[in-house]
Formats: structure tokens, sequence, C-alpha cells
């Protein structure tokens, strides 16, 4: 019988020391860069939580606690490559540069926040657990079939492993040796259900030997450590090595979503616990063990993601709601004679909404 | 001109359709070196190659997931379930993403693939291989389907749902398979999407059907006169339907009888019994009558016979309109 180890890969221990066999190749412009885009996620989570309490967006998912996760992830990849989110996966929406305004239009339930231009390789947010998975194995198919060296990497968490659009996808991505990345955001929750009830499995990363494919555990609140891996996996898969598994542990700091109340399931000294090793402070321990931290750095990128969050933010509750015709816009490429019928119902419906505001505000004093 | 019938006549689509565009490719549960379970995809694999005719591993959902995937991705694949009975596995991904990712985007992407899936009853087959789920499908918002009820349109369907931007459940009445042979064109052509087909004209009585049961409409007005004045519509597109053909018929004959395998409750005769309230009810000489499956689960076959309309049940049913 053959036996098999899982890896599990730390760079940066949580005081921010170096093992230094295992430090990618990255400078610190390009560390200062993903860091730059964790403290832009954690400024965003925070300003678009209070904008869902204020009643100003729908229910909003933060992604604090998970930026290392995300951001340095996404980092790896190539604009060219695909990124396949499912809902929490806000840093590396940002870290690929999507547009700030239209990220938070998103979250204002405005379908025009994913509009993308054809070099677009970011799909929209995927609410079903699991079921985006398959999609990055079909796409990352697509570019194998057209002879492209560019991989498909797919995020989906812990609870996402008991699906079995996980079981199928990484069947299919392991038998057809696809260029994917399953890059698994172990948050220890699926809601309230934690790790230990969505598997008896001892590693996430250890499913990955069913499937034929490299399987490895990462510090995923350490960014240095998930930019290596990730950088590897995608390495071998461009290399028409095939797909890999990605653990990244990491830990869900916020609720599930603004409508959880995780105090209702877990304890305070866990979370506390997790709290010491967070993301952001592990890099900045980084910068300091290295010697090029300044506290006035610290304050600059304060200061640069709150201005960018400000004036996203500004611009983003400035647009108005979609016209309501949207609701028929883009159910087919052209729109039915049946749905015609129906869209000239609401048209006329609207007409009336419209006048009728029309007159209230002629009426006012 | 040749003479085919459906299985053939589905295999010549998709051959020529494959040589016509490299962006299409076949995937399923033994689609390749067996040619599909009836036989709808044999030979393409030896035309066109494994990497673009896949025999994949028995996932109904992540076939259609990867289906999406890759037709997001530009290519234009043609996916099988293996029977429409085991959709149902895939129901999710159809639902929720090959049905909306148009919408989700506002246009960015798109899915434009086909779900090719064996269908209905008749022809003595295990537990789940008899479903007729077209009502189903009717309620993912944003897909077609699609159902021929013989060899001509089975082709011309199929290539116009290979070329359509959206993605089709194509509905393959398995009972009528190889059951009669048509004449059909060599070369390549379409017959619309969402177009329904006067199949013969009258002013006494509208009969609108799909599917398997067109051939047994057409096999129940053999024993009727010549002089009987029946109108019989094949819908052909499922969703989004051609209602207007419906409406013009009826209004001429006013009278209306619809025949579908499906359970009745709920099934698309009712949405088109109640279209033909709505649009034309002073034209009505008699109310809409139904003639379908029962409100029960599709039996094992030796009781299907009892199942399945048949031409009693439609001569009883246009008896019952008629005679109003």
């Amino acid at each position: 019988m053959q036996r098999f180890e899982v890896e599990y890969v730390q760079v940066l221990d949580t005081e921010g020391h170096v093992d230094t066999a295992q430090m990618p190749d990255l400078n610190d412009d390009q560390i200062k860069q993903i860091y730059h885009v964790m403290r832009l996620t954690r400024e965003m989570d925070r300003r678009l939580f209070k904008l869902q309490r204020q009643g100003k967006i729908g229910t909003f998912v933060e992604a604090r606690g998970e930026e290392a996760s995300e951001v340095a992830s996404a980092y790896a990849l190539r604009p060219a490559d695909w990124m396949v989110p499912s809902f929490r996966e806000s840093g590396a929406y940002l870290m690929r540069g999507a547009d700030r305004v239209k990220f938070i239009q998103s979250w204002k339930g405005d379908t025009r926040g994913f509009i993308g231009d054809e070099h677009c390789r970011d799909l929209p947010v995927s609410i079903p657990i699991a079921s985006q998975i398959p999609h990055a194995v079909g796409l990352a198919w697509a570019e194998k079939i057209k002879g492209k060296k560019n991989v498909a990497l797919v995020y989906f968490g812990d609870g996402a492993t008991s699906e079995g659009d996980f079981h199928e996808a990484l069947n299919f991505a392991g038998v057809l040796k696809l260029p994917v990345i399953f890059f698994c955001q172990n948050n220890q929750w699926a809601i309230s259900t934690p790790r230990s009830k969505q598997t008896a499995s001892a590693t996430i990363a250890q499913k990955a030997i069913a499937y034929g494919m490299p399987g490895i555990q990462v510090d995923g609140n350490d960014a240095l450590a998930v930019y290596k891996v990730t950088r590897e996996a995608i390495g071998r898969a461009r290399d028409g090595g095939g797909p890999t598994l990605i653990e990244s542990l990491t830990y869900r700091l916020g609720d599930h979503t603004t409508s959880d109340d995780a105090s209702r399931y877990r304890s305070e000294e866990e979370v506390q616990s997790w709290q010491a090793k967070e993301p952001i402070a592990r890099l900045e321990h980084y910068f300091r063990e290295k010697g090029t931290w300044t506290d006035d750095y610290g304050t600059w990128v304060g200061h640069e993601v709150a201005k960018e969050v400000d004036e996203a933010i500004e611009k983003a509750m400035a647009i108005p709601p979609p016209p309501p015709e949207n609701l028929f816009n883009n159910v087919y490429a052209k729109i039915p004679p049946v749905l015609v019928e129906e869209k000239a119902e609401l048209e006329k419906e609207w007409k009336a909404i419209k006048a009728e505001r029309e007159a209230k505000k002629e009426g006012a004093p | 001109m040749t003479k085919m019938h459906m299985v053939k006549a589905l295999n010549n689509a998709l051959q020529q359709e494959m040589e016509a565009d490299a962006s299409i490719m076949v995937l399923g549960e033994d689609v390749g070196v067996n040619g599909g379970v009836f036989r709808v995809t044999e030979g393409l694999q030896e035309a066109f190659g494994k990497d673009r005719v896949v025999d994949t591993p028995l996932a109904e959902s992540a076939i259609v997931g990867a289906a999406i995937g890759l037709a997001i991705n530009g290519m234009r694949p043609v996916a099988e379930m293996q029977f429409s009975g085991f959709s149902y596995q895939a129901f999710a991904q159809i639902k929720q993403h090959a049905a909306r990712i148009r919408q989700r985007s506002e246009g960015t992407f798109s899915a434009p693939l086909v779900i090719r899936a064996p269908s209905s009853g008749g022809i003595r087959a295990l537990e789940h291989h008899s479903e007729s789920p077209e009502a189903f499908f009717t309620h993912c918002q944003g897909l077609k389907v699609v159902m021929p009820s013989g060899p001509y349109d089975a082709k011309g369907l199929l290539i116009a749902s290979i070329r359509d931007p959206d993605p089709v459940i194509f509905l393959e009445p398995k009972k009528i398979y190889r059951a009669f042979k048509e004449e059909v064109p060599e070369e390549p052509y379409t017959v619309p999407l969402g177009k329904a087909k006067v199949v013969s004209q009258g002013e006494q009585l509208t009969i609108i059907s799909w599917g398997s049961m067109l051939k047994l409409c057409q096999k129940a007005l053999l024993q009727l006169d010549q002089e009987s004045g029946i109108e019989l519509i094949d819908l052909r597109t499922i969703w989004p339907f051609d209602i207007d053909t419906i409406i013009t018929s009826v209004k001429k004959t006013g009278r209306a009888l619809i025949v579908h395998e499906a359970p009745r409750t709920a099934g698309m005769g009712a949405e088109i019994a109640a279209r033909i309230q709505e649009q034309c009810l002073l034209h009505l000489e008699a109310p809409v009558i139904r003639v379908t499956g029962f409100d029960v689960p599709f039996p094992q076959f030796a009781l299907e016979e009892h199942y399945l309309p048949n031409v009693t049940r439609i001569l009883d049913g246009i008896q019952k309109v008629l005679e109003f």
C-alpha cells in the first residue's frame, strides 16, 4: 500500500520570524503591495459592515481574518488566469484590480457591479456552497483545449468540502489533469458548524490524495506561505502537472454574514486566540523584524486605503438603482416574445409609479 | 434527402456542427467509445478525437458544471445526461448557474451550452429512465427547453440549439428514437427555436402536443374522418414558447385539447390552458381539456402502458371538447 504525508507550510511564525528555507521569491515592494491590499480589504470590510448596519447596502460578507489567504493567493495569479470566488473573496477581487465602485455596487444588490470587459477573468460571486467549483474545472479545461498556459483558481470554504460538487469537481480535474487550483479557505466555521463536524478527515488537504493530486496545508494567516504554495501549485498547473488542493488554515474573525451572530455558537476565547494570529499584524511583525517598518508607513497605508474606500463609497452610493427593465435584459441574449409582453406590463406599471411620484413632488409645499 | 430515424438525424446534426465549428465538443457518460447508450454520438470520437468527444467520470452535476465553465470560456459544449431522470443530479447547476450566469454578470459571461437528455417513457426501461421533466426546466428562467417530435425537426432543432447563444436543454423522446424515419436533408439546416409548427390544419379543434405524444395524436387523428377539422400543433420549443401560434389557432377553432406525457398538475398543459383563457376566452366553445400522464410517479414498466396517454384517451379527450 502507498503511504502519504500531508505537508504543512509556514514561512512566518506568529511573531514574524522567517523560516528562510521556505521564503518565497518576493521582494519587499511586492510584499508591501500584498500588505496594502490586505489593509484595503480590512478597511472595505469595516466600512461596508457599517453601511449595512445603516441600511445602505444589503447583507454583507466580511473577509476579516482571511486577508492573507485571499490576497496573497490572488497575487500569485496572472491577469489572464481565472479567479472563481464563492462569496467571501473581497481580498481576491481587490487584489485582482476589481473596480472599487463596482465592487461596492454589487453589495447593493446591483448586478451591474459584476459587469466586466472582454478581459475579465473574475467570475461573479457564487452563493450556493461548492457549486462554483465545477465551473473552475470547465474554465481550466477550455484553457487546456486552447493550448493556453492559463489556470483557474477556485475558492471555497471548509463546509464546501462536504458537498457533492467538491467531490465531483476534484475527481474530474484529477482524471482530466486540468490546470485548476482548488483553494480551500478552511476558516474553521460553516456558519455555526465547526470544521470537526464537517469531516472526519484529519486534514482537508489529504482529500487530494484520493483524487490523484497533490494536497498541501498552509498557514492561511501567513501571506508569504500562502503565496509560496499557491505559486508552486500554479506553476505546476501551467506546466501540465495538473490540479492541486490547497488547504489554507485561517479563521473567520467576523460573523458568517451581517445576518449572523457568531457569539451564539463559538467562544470569545477561541476568537481571541485567532486574533493573536491574525494576518495583517503578522506581516507588520515581519517588516519590524526585518527593519523595514516605520510607523509612518503604517499610518500612510491607513490613510491611503481609507481615502480609496471613502471615494469609492461616495461614488457607489450615488449610483441610482438599476432601471426596472433590467429584470428582463439579460435573461436571454435576445428577449423572447413571451417576455416582451411581461416587460411591457412592468414598464406600464413603472411609468404610472413615476408619474405618481412626479405629481407628489409637484404638489409638495 | 435521406430517410433517417431520429438517432441518425441527431448524430448527423452533431457530426456536421462539429465539422463546422472546432469549439463544439461532446461530453458525458459513455458518449465516446460506446457512442452513447442510444448511439446518438456514435462515430463522433473516431471522427473528432478523444479531446472533443469526452467520456467523463459518472457525475452529472460536474458534467453540467464543467460545461458551464467551458462555455463561459469560449467552448460550445454539448453535454449528455444519459437519461433525463438523472438530470436531477445536475439540476442545481442548471437552475442556479447555467440559466443565471448571463443575468448575474449583466451579459459579461454567458453559458451557451446544450444539455441533451433522452426523455419520456414507453420503452419498458427501469425506474427513473422515463421522466418528462420539461415543466421543471421551464421554471429555470434563462434556460430554453426543446423537445423534438421526429427526425427532421430533431436535426434542425439540435443545430439551432447548438448555435443558440443561450443554454438549452434538449429533451429527446426515446420512444421515437428509432420508431419511424423521415426525409432529412443532408446539408445542415436549422428549425428555429421558439416557433411552434402547425402540423395539420383544421377548423373545429386545436390539439397542442409535443415530443413522442405528437405521433400518438396523429395516430388518433387517423381514426377520425378526413373531415374532422382538427388542427394539430407541435409546440417544439417548450420554453420560451410560441403562444401566438396557439392563440391564433384557438381563435379560429374555439376549442383546444392539450396532450402531454408529463403529469397533469402544474404541467405545461396548465400553463397553455391558462394563456388560452386569458387571451381568447370569448372565442372558446368548450373548456380546454388536457390528456396527460397521471399525477403519480412514473411507474415501473409493468404499469407503464396504463400511465401513458394513448389513442383511446386522446379520442376521448377530442370527443369531450367537441361534444361539450
